[in-house]
């Protein structure tokens, strides 16, 4: 990029010293609380595990934050500007529900089993295969997840060109933005995860998660009047965009492209109890917390929040395309000189048209030849992961905006760091402890945990710079994901549900969800992808969905059923275990926890009823 | 528990908003505001964050000293922290 367009765009994202200023306070806090709780770390139960003594809101709150990083705040805003309010299903229906599952009747297995992390669960309820295949599986996945969030965050700050004025001013490369951001991000994040283990990333969840309360409040307050509040909205965008359960009846009536049978069973329970219910990444706050009542309220009181954030991060991608289009050089979007070449170009050309978004939302293009992407019937796609972004820099005065993107970065962080401290303890308790190294001091394995952590890291760096180097690589890896994840579910409920499941049968019917899972994938192909390759129909294409996502939820659908028939069918020709040692594993031999001292709001079912009363009445409202 | 988050977080939102409410105090009125719709939005927002971080520094104030007044043993809750779960 030349200098001259680069000060030019730099002009734009204009951060001046009270914005650097409460961005240097945050991490200052972020490292601070790092060495305040290093002291407290004297034994692996306090590294890994928090010391099991941290409050239940507290956890609550981390809770949601583990999965508050890029792919949400960047995502659900660009999927409001996609598809309008029905993406707030993915709160409603695909995660509150879970959660009230997971705090009721799942928490009992997993604080009060004294295992001390969900493979280690398995491990106590079916074998040891079992557990490696999910260790193994996890661990690979937290290290891919924590890459993608650091390459996400560099990309952005590149695109955003935050640091450009301070490399202008040192003199230094603006090529070098981009390493410098991975770089930056590993150290704050290893600095203070090393120092205060878990305790130390659920504390800076909690700061995460009030810092984007208070940097995505203002946006939604000023955005809302810009357009004229929610009628305005209304007016602006029509009935398709405001009502989250119109045309759910037929596949063809919706933005999602699924009808409203494979949206529940898809997305409200097989992707998302896959998700909530066996994800180590946001289980283990909740292991962490210090009671075994307290861990059963962590998720509950996690919904609350949850359920209102559409409003917070779904929201703000409603607004960007609700106000008046701004062209795309105004917005300073090109990231680089052949981009910015090309749209000159096509301005001179006369094709500015090309160039115009809808609202904030500009067009995509290409970043190797600085074209406009176009879709196969001509029109230009949008470029929808810029909408939340743009709506920093469109609404925020230097001051706030510093706030603003400090809340942006604090969630790439924290995202990282949650993936980088579930790695470190799957990684000592149920791959190093389990394989490697058995009968160690708790020294050793505190030692070992801080090795994971720096090890953890270092392959978060070299898993960021590999997705850079692959186009497509974003995409597989979450279609692996999904292999993975979906058929656990099934694993998960017939262990804690069902006594007579037994190891041989949950190990050979994960396996087999998770080919079926491929499988599927494989035959058939999504409408809106340009053709087969990585998004499916590699081996026939059998059916052809009506969008990505309805392909995701069948996937998903296949994958559990699959498993959950070959694991009852083996189960029932294979040996059961000795009752006696399911106690305290499966539902029906664990004595029910006492409630008969606690008063009746005191009660998780009590709080539970509530979350799904204000989810209903929620729905009700956007119907 | 050894620290407790209110403070941390109370002292960050206090600092920070403070530093926001006194540069909206100083830079009122100025164009910087045609973005936010004419709103000062820095010092209206600052003074809510400042607000939020008293309040939760003012809560482990409190904490703190009906703990110190009423030391030890099992605290009104209904369970006995960081004992194992009952039941199992």
């Amino acid at each position: 990029m030349s200098t001259a367009s680069a000060l030019a765009i730099g002009l734009r994202t204009n951060l001046t010293g009270i914005d650097w200023l409460i961005m240097l306070v945050y991490f200052a806090f972020v490292l601070g609380i790092g060495f305040l709780l290093k002291r407290h770390m004297r034994t692996s139960t306090d590294f890994f595990l928090a010391g099991r003594a941290l409050p239940a809101w507290v956890c609550g709150l981390a809770f949601i934050s583990a999965n508050l990083g890029a792919q949400e705040v960047i995502g659900m805003g660009a999927s409001g500007a996609k598809y309008g309010i029905a993406t707030s299903q993915f709160y409603w229906i695909g995660a509150i529900p879970a959660m009230v599952f997971v705090g009721l009747f799942m928490m009992p297995f997993y604080y009060g089993s004294k295992a001390r992390s969900v493979p280690e669960y398995l491990k106590l309820r079916y074998d040891e295969k079992t557990r490696a295949w999910n260790a193994g599986s996890f661990a690979i996945m937290t290290v891919f997840s924590s890459g993608i969030s650091m390459y996400a965050m560099a990309k952005l700050i590149q695109v955003l060109h935050i640091f450009d004025g301070l490399f202008l001013h040192f003199g230094l490369p603006l090529g070098w933005i981009f390493h410098f951001s991975i770089f930056l991000s590993a150290v704050i994040v290893l600095g203070y995860i090393s120092l205060g283990g878990l305790t130390s990333a659920i504390y800076n969840e909690v700061l995460q998660f009030f810092l984007i309360v208070a940097g995505f409040m203002p946006l939604v307050w000023i955005g809302l009047k810009n357009v004229g509040g929610w009628h305005g909205i209304q007016r602006a965008l029509g009935p398709a965009y405001t009502h989250s359960w119109r045309g759910m009846a037929h596949a063809s009536t919706n933005p999602l492209g699924t009808q409203w049978y494979a949206l529940v069973f898809g997305l409200g329970f097989v992707l998302s109890f896959g998700y909530w219910c066996t994800d180590f990444l946001v289980i283990q706050s909740a292991m962490a917390a210090e009671s075994h009542l307290a861990a059963r309220r962590v998720p509950l009181i996690a919904a609350i929040p949850k359920m209102f954030f559409p409003f917070l991060v779904i929201l703000p991608g409603l607004i960007a395309i609700s106000v008046p289009t701004v062209s795309q050089r105004m917005m300073g979007q090109a990231k680089t000189a052949p981009t910015s070449a090309a749209a000159r170009g096509s301005v001179a050309s006369g094709a500015s048209s090309a160039l115009v978004g809808r609202g904030l939302v500009p067009v995509k293009i290409d970043p190797v030849n600085g074209r406009v992407l176009t879709d196969n019937k001509g029109k230009p796609l949008l470029d929808y992961d810029l909408a939340t972004p743009n709506m920093l820099l469109h609404f925020f005065p230097t001051g706030m905006l510093g706030l603003g993107l400090t809340a942006l970065l604090a969630s790439f962080m924290s995202g990282m760091a949650g993936n980088v401290t579930a790695f470190n303890t799957v990684w000592t308790y149920d791959i190093y402890q389990s394989y490697i190294h058995k009968h160690g001091s708790d020294a050793h394995y505190l030692w070992m945990g801080r090795m994971a952590m720096i090890g953890g890291v270092a392959l978060s760096i070299g898993a960021a710079y590999f997705v850079t180097s692959f186009n497509n690589i974003m995409d597989a890896l979450q279609l692996v994901f999904s292999f993975v994840n979906a058929p656990l579910l099934a694993t998960f409920l017939l262990g804690m549900f069902w006594k007579r499941t037994t190891g041989h049968g949950a190990f050979l019917g994960l396996l087999s969800g998770t080919c079926a899972a491929a499988l599927h994938t494989g035959l058939t192909l999504p409408a809106d992808v340009s053709g087969v390759g990585i998004h499916g129909g590699w081996i026939a294409v059998l059916h052809v969905y009506p969008s990505t996502m309805a392909q995701t939820f069948w996937t998903a659908i296949w994958a559990f059923c699959v498993c959950l028939a070959m694991t009852v069918g083996l189960s029932l020709m294979t040996k059961p275990r000795d009752e006696k040692e399911l106690v305290g594993l499966v539902y029906s031999l664990t004595p029910k926890p006492a409630e008969g001292h606690l008063l009746w709001y005191q009660r998780p079912a009590s709080l539970a009823i509530l979350v799904l009363a204000m989810v209903v009445v929620l729905n009700l409202v956007f119907l | 528990m050894g620290l407790d988050i209110r403070l941390p977080l109370g002292l960050l939102f206090l600092v920070t908003g403070g530093m926001m409410a006194v540069y909206g105090l100083f830079t009122h009125g100025s164009a910087i505001y045609e973005k936010s719709l004419g709103i000062d939005i820095n010092l209206a927002w600052g003074l809510v964050l400042s607000l939020f971080g008293l309040s939760m520094l003012l809560l482990a104030y409190l904490d703190r000293r009906r703990m110190a007044a009423a030391p030890p043993v099992i605290s009104s809750n209904d369970e006995a922290p960081s004992s194992r779960p009952r039941g199992h």
